[in-house]
């Protein structure tokens, strides 16, 4: 059989082993009820489905949740193996780099996005069932699923790419928090702080629509809040993403997925055990 | 076809500021059973993971089993490879059939295979608890079993019987005595010497990432050329006078004993000597050739100059 395929079956195995797979799924969905069934009552009886007020309160979620999620399952991906010495035995196999690589996505992508898929599906399923739904809804309720997993799926990369920069566990740990931070919290509060200083006049202030695209967490928000028109009128968001092309967000979060996947590979290829 | 399973050729590897291997010249046959002896940090690990293409050297030349080891095209060349790592660690949770079965399959094998392997090394009772259970002589053996898998025509075992207790230690050697029985080269490292000196063909001596002697067992004692003690159990002083008086060197000397030291070569010379002496004058006399561990000394000793 192939290695690629092994190997993810070992990732998924070790997954479904320690709970992970269990603990996320049910995390994902509980907060997702929670939020479909309470989080709505403060907006009250609104011209929107049940489902659309959903996808804009889960994306607001998981644009926080997902990533850190994503970066827990991953940040030791190499580094741990390699403190544990697992990673010289596996690599003493025939088995190369990048098929390592590849079948360790291959592996934490599918845990991912069963817990994402099944999270928030069950919750998804439940509020439909309950409230009103439009067809606007399940097609926002369904790009917000795959966005979500794809969100994930970037901060699997940046996971790899800090498991292949540092020496020790620990350090990943740290960087990984640090990581979280900068990319899903304090860019939004320096994009936000710009803004406000500039009026969205100058240079600078317009070009705040194209750095929301450069971060994945952002273009997430965008893809997901402006991308159909009753949930952007619902989030508010239609003036900030109007002008910018559903595209650009999901070409962003591509980008996003191959450049940390491929600079993982480029290092992991060279390094010496 | 060369007969050759590992060729290295003045090989070196620096790491930043620290020399690892300092030119490392060493060939084993097809089929032999090598010992590489060396204190922590000689450059034994090292070496294994450049035959392993886990690390690439810094200068010459290296080939395992007629293959460059460190290039994307050697990745093949693995299939036909066993190695088991110091200390060797599983991932905790899965049993030890689980990761055996994995290994299988990394290697293109049959789990048939690797079941037949966990009987062979006397897991198949054990081999359904997590591993995370297992007293480090069970993952010894486990680590064994997945070096064996797919009968692998090089073995590279890092210090494989740290940890094993002496009937398990045999039980080890007879497996592999049966895969050098069946042609498969062996390169194994260890700090036990004596459990070595019988077992192997040849033990290759590595001291501060430089081969200090590489030869059969007696081919060592000669190069050491370490002297022969005798020690004569004598009647009295008198005696003991003209037994001190020869050509050898005298390493003490009472009324009752004297201890000589004398060159391998020339060890027939005095025994013939002494045993020219009356009878009665000599008690007794004992031979003292020294320990594989004085050899080790002398070739592989951190302070040693001879190097």
């Amino acid at each position: 059989m192939n290695p690629i395929v092994t190997i993810a079956g070992r990732e998924i195995r070790a997954g479904l082993r320690n709970r992970w797979v269990v603990a996320a799924t049910g995390l994902l969905a509980v907060l997702a009820l929670v939020l479909g069934f309470l989080g709505s009552a403060p907006a009250g009886e609104v011209d929107a489905g049940a489902l659309t007020v959903s996808v804009v309160s889960l994306s607001s979620l998981s644009i926080y949740l997902l990533p850190l999620l994503a970066l827990l399952l991953t940040y030791d991906a190499l580094v741990g193996e390699l403190e544990d010495g697992t990673l010289m035995l596996l690599l003493a196999y025939p088995v190369s780099r990048w098929q390592l690589i590849t079948g360790k996505f291959i592996g934490h992508a599918a845990i991912l996005a069963f817990a994402t898929i099944v999270g928030f599906g069950l919750a998804g399923v439940a509020i439909a069932a309950t409230g009103s739904v439009g067809d606007q809804g399940v097609r926002a309720f369904a790009a917000l699923l795959i966005s979500s997993v794809a969100l994930g799926w970037v901060f699997i990369g940046v996971g790899y790419l800090i498991s292949v920069l540092v020496r020790e566990r620990s350090t990943a740990a740290g960087l990984a928090v640090v990581v979280w931070l900068l990319l899903v919290v304090l860019y939004d509060m320096a994009l936000l702080a710009t803004l406000t200083a500039t009026g969205g006049e100058n240079i600078i202030g317009q070009a705040v629509p194209a750095l929301l695209l450069l971060n994945p967490a952002d273009a997430y928000r965008l893809f997901n809040l402006s991308g159909l028109a009753e949930v952007a009128s619902f989030s508010g968001l239609g003036a900030a993403g109007g002008d910018i092309a559903l595209g650009w967000a999901l070409v962003s979060l591509l980008g996003w997925l191959v450049v940390p996947l491929g600079l993982t590979w480029l290092i992991f290829r060279r390094r010496e055990l | 076809m060369s007969e050759n399973a590992i060729e290295l050729q003045s090989v070196e590897k620096h790491y930043r500021g620290f020399t690892a291997l300092g030119g490392v010249d060493l060939t084993i046959e097809r089929g032999e059973m090598l010992a590489l002896l060396g204190h922590n940090g000689a450059g034994k690990t090292t070496l294994m993971k450049i035959l392993l293409g886990l690390t690439r050297v810094s200068a010459g030349r290296v080939r395992v089993l007629e293959q460059p080891p460190a290039t994307s095209g050697a990745v093949a060349l693995r299939a036909h490879i066993g190695f088991l790592p110091e200390n060797v660690v599983f991932a905790g949770g899965m049993t030890g059939r689980e990761i055996l079965h994995m290994f299988a399959r990394l290697k293109g094998q049959p789990r048939a295979s690797a079941d037949s392997l966990l009987e062979r090394v006397g897991l198949a009772g054990a081999a359904d608890g997590p591993v995370r259970t297992y007293s480090k002589g069970m993952r010894q053996r486990l680590g064994l079993a997945q070096a064996l898998i797919g009968s692998p025509r090089l073995l590279l075992l890092d210090e494989p019987t740290t940890g094993l207790d002496p009937t398990l230690r045999q039980a080890f050697y007879a497996i592999l005595a049966d895969m050098q029985h069946e042609g498969t080269t062996i390169l194994i490292s260890s700090h036990v010497l004596t459990e070595l000196e019988t077992r192997t063909d040849r033990i290759a001596i590595m001291n501060r990432g430089k081969l200090a002697a590489c030869n059969t067992l007696d081919g060592l004692y000669r190069e050491a050329g370490l002297p022969v003690r005798v020690r004569v159990e004598v009647d009295g002083a008198d005696t003991a006078a003209r037994v001190a008086q020869g050509p050898e060197c005298v390493l003490t000397h009472s009324d009752r004993r004297v201890e000589l030291a004398i060159a391998p070569a020339d060890k027939l010379a005095t025994i013939r000597r002494l045993s020219q002496m009356e009878d009665h004058r000599i008690r007794d006399l004992q031979v003292f050739t020294p320990s594989l561990d004085a050899v080790y000394d002398h070739f592989g000793s951190v302070r040693s100059t001879s190097v």
